[in-house]
């Protein structure tokens, strides 16, 4: 039984992996296949639902976008609209600059990791179980516990951090800012530096693994719950979904803030 | 949990769709939204201008009545007071016609009064005369005693 739970533990964390395999290409029939591929792989599973959830959005937004007029907004569009203006209004609070990228980034971001995160209330058996029906061994259909996707999004970030410092400040005057903040001082330029590309790094880092590890953690958790009796499994499994009503949007609204404020900071002229 | 090729593959979708949402989602709603907001902006402005322009209107209103009843009220106190003129006007005219006709007729009953004065005078003479004719038993020549009857008649 113990060995049995840990096998569908990690049968459930095992993303579905098309990869590169002794020279050929192959889908993963372990973990360790999978592991053995190394960087030439890809998670088929991570990169559907991802791309679904993104199409979701933008085919729900654009069709919005094409009939919206300022008439009396009715259904779909009063809702995406409430949507755009929660965002609109978070950028304008936080963002001094002008730009006509933040907001629809900020946007893409919330809605994206939004969507994705709520397929952690579909139960977790349902889509292994229908995928195994047509033959394929694994699918962890939740791209957020994937730290690929979110990695995927946070180093977006973080070009956009250097893109848009280097932008407004120019290369001189962001390496300027790097070398001397906090320390104005020469001899400190080292100390420095080490201090702000520290920061500067652990931007995406804490971006990426604060959602993945929440949705990682809510996962396992789904997991465990599934391991427990079936007249208990509701007692726990219901508690712990009703909790992600506050999770699932928290994550995405906390990934889209801090991505607002770091761009926010690139933006603002050396303190 | 490993990184991989992945991490490109989403990569590149979060770029494809940021931008995407960038060129044809984010204007067309935004600009949706602004003109909503102007066009709702310029509906209270002109309920507002509106209302006053309607407070503006009864006021005129209520000043135009005031001022047609105090017309009114002015031409009717006029109408009233040209009607007691004329009634006082055609009492008058009555009343000096009536003392005029009084007395016209009181002249003609004088006149009257006179002329059958004269008359029984003239009688009287005759009567005198042939009175005295019987008791004289002659005629009495009257263009000789007209003076005498003439005398007579007057003290009548």
């Amino acid at each position: 039984m113990a060995q049995d739970s840990v096998g569908y533990i990690q049968h459930h964390l095992q993303n579905l992996t098309y990869g590169k395999l002794d020279g050929t290409w192959q889908f993963a029939e372990t973990a360790q296949q999978a592991s053995d591929m190394g960087f030439m792989a890809i998670h088929v599973d991570t990169m559907a639902m991802s791309l679904l959830m993104g199409f979701i959005f933008l085919f729900l937004f654009r069709r919005v976008a094409v009939k919206a007029n300022e008439g009396v907004p009715t259904g779909l569009q009063n809702f995406v609209e409430v949507i755009v203006e929660f965002v609109q209004n978070m950028v304008r609070d936080t963002f001094y600059g002008r730009s006509a990228l933040i907001a629809p980034l900020a946007l893409t971001v919330f809605m994206w990791i939004l969507l994705m995160n709520s397929l952690k209330w579909i139960p977790i058996d349902v889509i292994p179980t229908l995928a195994a029906a047509v033959g394929i061994e694994y699918f962890k259909y939740v791209p957020t516990a994937d730290p690929n996707a979110t990695f995927g999004i946070s180093i977006g970030v973080f070009f956009l951090i250097v893109f848009y410092s280097i932008k407004i400040k120019g290369a001189g005057g962001y390496v300027k800012e790097l070398s001397f903040t906090p320390f104005k001082h020469w001899s400190l330029i080292p100390f420095n530096l080490f201090l702000e590309l520290l920061g500067l790094f652990t931007k995406p880092l804490s971006l990426a693994l604060r959602l993945f590890g929440n949705m990682y953690a809510g996962e396992v958790v789904f997991i465990l719950i599934a391991l427990l009796p079936f007249y208990v499994q509701w007692a726990l499994y219901g508690p712990w979904a009703i909790f992600h009503i506050l999770v699932i949007p928290l994550q995405a609204f906390i990934f889209m803030v801090l991505t607002i404020v770091y761009l926010s900071s690139a933006h603002e002229e050396s303190h | 949990m490993n990184i991989n090729l992945t991490l490109i593959g989403q990569l590149i979708a979060f770029a494809i769709f940021v931008w995407f949402c960038m060129k044809f989602v984010w204007p067309p709603i935004t600009g949706a939204m602004d003109a909503r907001q102007k066009k709702i902006a310029e509906g209270l402005d002109a309920a507002g201008r509106a209302e006053r322009d309607l407070r503006l209107a009864q006021e005129k209103a209520t000043e135009m009545l005031r001022d047609t009843k105090k017309t009114a009220l002015e031409i009717l106190d006029k109408a009233n007071k040209t009607a007691s003129e004329i009634v006082e006007e055609a009492k008058h005219t009555a009343r000096t016609e009536g003392e005029r006709l009084i007395a016209n007729a009181k002249t003609e009953i004088d006149l009257e009064v006179n002329r059958v004065k004269e008359d029984l005078r003239a009688q009287v003479s005759v009567l005198a005369v042939a009175g005295a004719e019987q008791i004289l038993g002659s005629s009495v020549d009257a263009s000789a005693h007209n003076q005498l009857v003439e005398q007579l008649a007057a003290q009548l």
